[in-house]
């Protein structure tokens, strides 16, 4: 019963306090998977990757997939209605006074303030998401010296490149799997 | 009794926006554009602008509040419901189908060297994504104290996400009514 009502709650606060959709939202979902113990970063960023190649909104889909790890069926369902519910409320209190919401210096304001913290935010998750992937095991002298870490810069720098030319990011995940196996088959060779 | 094809075209015309976007999101708003404005004639052109502002500049999911609402603006509270059920559900059962095969998938060998390439690709993603919502943030002195402020807190101090939402929003309102106050 707790587990249900933990994902509810978690997913709700991750509903409410999260601005703008996407990418914006992955500062306040890792902090609460991570600190759960629900997933690592590793698998964390894994998720992203298949979030991207699967339809709809990343934070259904993480809501949805955290939910049926740790609670099965029920445990989904609570999840995700509780990253929906938020939405849903504000939405339609919005819907109803919109001419008054559209010209409030109250939301004008907060969104001055809030997309600058935005990026703020998503480069604090970036950075410690970039320690997990090029030094998984710690950062140590000895981390330098790996193959691993030189393969994982290489494909980073070209898919950055193929990002920014718009590349769909479908293809980029396609892009840096191919390049994983035949990395990982060279190194292992 | 008009309204209940209304509402179950709401439905489903959500339900196939949720299914043919890859990525969520942004990627939704052009589907949405051309589903709700285009071809159902549900919003006007105008409209649909401030409705994607207003979804942006409230919490939760960009798709999530633009289904609830236009589905409120079309069908009124249960149209509101619809259009927010048939947005989520293909993640909802695409997700849950994924997540019981998914743990298998990662024990095999290709499948992790596959994973180790493309976590350095998700990065980049990141990347990308972080440097679209710097050029959609104001600049400025102030906005520049935000972003630096909110990075350094959350990357070396052990504060929490929420916090620092709170206290930028709250600065971004204290600085909205300083200026307006000047400029009378």
């Amino acid at each position: 019963m707790m587990i249900y009502l933990e994902l509810f709650l978690t997913f709700f606060k991750v509903g409410l306090f999260t601005f703008g959709g996407g990418y914006a939202m992955l500062p306040m979902i890792r902090e609460e998977v991570i600190s759960h113990g629900w997933l690592s970063q590793s698998e964390l960023i894994d998720f992203i990757a298949v979030s991207e190649s699967t339809p709809g909104p990343f934070a259904v889909n993480i809501a949805t997939f955290i939910g049926t790890r740790t609670g099965g069926l029920f445990g989904s369902l609570c999840a995700t209605l509780g990253v929906v519910l938020p939405s849903f409320i504000v939405i339609l209190i919005v819907a109803r006074f919109y001419q008054k919401f559209k010209s409030s210096t109250l939301v004008t304001g907060a969104m001055t303030g809030l997309k600058p913290a935005v990026v703020g935010l998503i480069a604090a998750a970036l950075l410690s998401l970039s320690q997990t992937v090029f030094f998984p095991s710690g950062l140590t002298t000895e981390v330098f010296t790996t193959a691993q870490l030189y393969v994982s810069l290489g494909i980073f720098a070209a898919a950055a490149v193929l990002a920014f030319k718009k590349l769909h990011p479908i293809f980029i995940i396609l892009i840096s799997a191919v390049a994983g196996v035949i990395s990982g088959y060279l190194m292992a060779a | 009794m008009k309204r209940i094809p209304k509402i179950i075209s709401l439905f489903l015309t959500f339900m196939k926006i949720g299914l043919f976007t890859f990525g969520g999101g942004y990627a939704m708003i052009p589907l949405i554009q051309r589903e709700t404005v285009d071809n159902k004639k549900w919003i006007s052109d105008e409209d649909i602008l401030e409705i994607i502002a207003i979804a942006e500049s409230t919490p939760g999911p960009i798709a999530i509040n633009a289904a609830t609402f236009i589905g409120y603006r079309v069908g009124g509270f249960w149209g509101a419901f619809a259009a927010t059920i048939g947005v989520a559900l293909p993640s909802f059962v695409i997700i849950t189908a994924i997540s019981f095969i998914l743990a298998e998938f990662q024990s095999i060998r290709w499948i992790q060297y596959a994973f180790n390439g493309i976590r350095a690709g998700v990065l980049a993603l990141i990347v990308k994504a972080l440097w679209s919502m710097y050029r959609q943030s104001p600049k400025g002195i102030f906005s520049y104290i935000i972003m630096l402020g909110a990075f350094v807190a959350t990357a070396f101090l052990p504060v929490n996400v929420i916090f620092v939402i709170l206290i930028c929003a709250a600065a971004g309102i204290a600085q909205g009514l300083i200026a307006r106050r000047r400029n009378k």
